[in-house]
Order: structure tokens, then sequence, then C-alpha cells
């Protein structure tokens, strides 16, 4: 019984919680906070995997800067609760949950049953989750995507710029 | 059940579960910036895949490819949400039911 069992199911459990929190609340508000709640459950589960770097940035980008930016526009649009299609219980919510918990209980299966034999974390894993290691790996073998993901975010910047934009009327 | 550690098929299941969570949300919510999340929780889920694959086979291919899926739901975040403001500023809805002027 080591931390890492303990960590994991904990973990897990407020990930799923917090995630089937997000899909059912009716105010965005309450969504995107249970939302960052995941983000931080699968930071603790990053490291849990020995993916320092991993689990930091995944805090800084994901709970810090994307869920941020989310909350702003929630705010800025002034959204209220989204009111519900029908007040009765809709046919189309039941099916989605049914066919997804098909989905779900078919791939555990499938994960499940056969056992993969990687029962133990790598002992290189504490190495190649280091800054030190990924800043290798990243500027070595994996520099073309890297120099490609700058200019991605160049346009993503750009586009994101001229869509948002308030049209000038002259 | 498990003595020492956890096998690599736990943190697959768990995956395969917040995957499966964030596509019913997709599904069946109608306000854009939620199923907006249900997409990032979606993503989050092939990247704890993603890392748990590259810890217990020792290969730093799979962190990478978490810090590139990254880099990208970054600017599709971004992308996105100036797209929902455009949309809020032309229709006045975020409900994806009511953008139905394409429907045949």
């Amino acid at each position: 019984m080591n931390i890492q069992i303990i960590a994991f199911f904990v973990l897990g459990l407020l990930a799923v919680a917090t995630g089937i929190l997000l899909v059912t609340r009716r105010n965005p508000v309450s969504a995107a906070v249970s939302l960052i709640m995941h983000f931080f459950a699968l930071a603790g589960l990053y490291l849990t995997l020995q993916a320092q770097f991993i689990a930091a940035v995944q805090i800084l980008v994901y709970a810090g800067a994307i869920m941020v930016l989310v909350v702003f526009v929630i705010m800025l649009l002034n959204l209220g609760k989204e009111d519900a299609l029908k007040e009765r219980f809709n046919p189309r919510t039941a099916l989605a949950i049914a066919l997804s918990s098909a989905l779900a209980l078919e791939v555990l299966l499938a994960f499940l049953s056969t056992p993969t034999g990687f029962n133990e974390i790598a002992p290189s894993a504490e190495k190649i989750g280091s800054p030190a290691e990924i800043g290798n790996v990243l500027f070595s073998g994996y520099i073309f995507p890297f120099e490609a993901i700058s200019l991605l975010l160049l346009a993503a910047v750009l586009g994101s710029i001229i869509l948002a934009k308030r049209k000038i009327e002259d | 059940m498990n003595i020492t550690s956890i096998p690599l098929e736990f943190y697959l299941a768990l995956s395969a579960i917040i995957f499966v969570i964030g596509a019913a949300g997709v599904i069946t919510r109608r306000n854009a910036i939620i199923i907006f999340m249900c997409i990032e929780m979606m993503l989050n889920a092939v990247n704890l895949t993603l890392v748990a694959f590259s810890a217990y086979l020792g290969d730093s291919a799979g962190q990478m490819f978490v810090f590139f899926v990254m880099a990208v739901a970054a600017a599709e975040a971004a992308v996105g949400l100036a797209i929902v403001l455009a949309l809020f500023r032309s229709r006045q809805t975020v409900y994806v039911d009511e953008v139905n002027l394409m429907k045949w």
C-alpha cells in the first residue's frame, strides 16, 4: 500500500467526480470551476507517473491560462444558467448516457481483461520526466515540431484577434 | 488485488472513463462553452494515456507528444473562444441548437 496506489485511487476518483460534475452542471461558472479541479487531479496523476515537467505545465497552461480564458469569456458574455431543453426526462440525454456507458464498459473490458505485462513504472521514468531530459529530447530530436508549434501559436494569436475584433464602421 | 504498484491498464481504464464522460458531455450539452470544456477534458484523457505509456515503457516520446498536444490545445482554446464570442455578437446566443441557419 504505497503512496502511488493511494494517490492513484484518490486522484482518479476526484478526476472522474469532477468530470461528471462538469457534464451535469447548468451554471457555466460551476462547470468551469469543476474543470479546474479536474485539471489539478490530473496534474497529481502525472506526478504519480514521475512526469514532473508535464504536471507543472498542466497546471500552468490548462488551469492557469486556458481556464482563466474560459472564465473570462463566460463573464464577458454574462451567461446565466443554461435552461433545460425540457423539464422532464429528455430521451436524447438518456440515449447519450446509455450509449456512452456501453462504450465505457466495452473499453474497460478490452483494457482490463488482458494484462499488458507492464506492472511497474520503468526505472528511467524519473529521469525522462525531469525538465532536463525533456529539454534534451525536445531540442535535439523534436526541434522541427517545436519550431512548427511556434508558427501555429502565431497563427492562433492572429486568428483570435481577427475573429474577436469588433468591426470598425468607417 | 495489487500488491506493489498500479499496473498500466488501470491508468488506461481511468483515461477511457474520463474520455467517455467528455464525449457524453459534448453530445448532451447545448452551451458552446461547456461543449468546449468537455473537448478539453477529452484531450486531457488522451494526455493521461500518453504519459502513462511513457512512464511504463521508459520512452520519452509520449511526453513529447503531450507537450505538443497542450500547445495545440492552448491555440485551439484561443481561436475557439474567439469564434464563440463572434457568434454571440452576431446571434446573441451560445446555444448550438439555435445556430441552425445552414440546416437543410
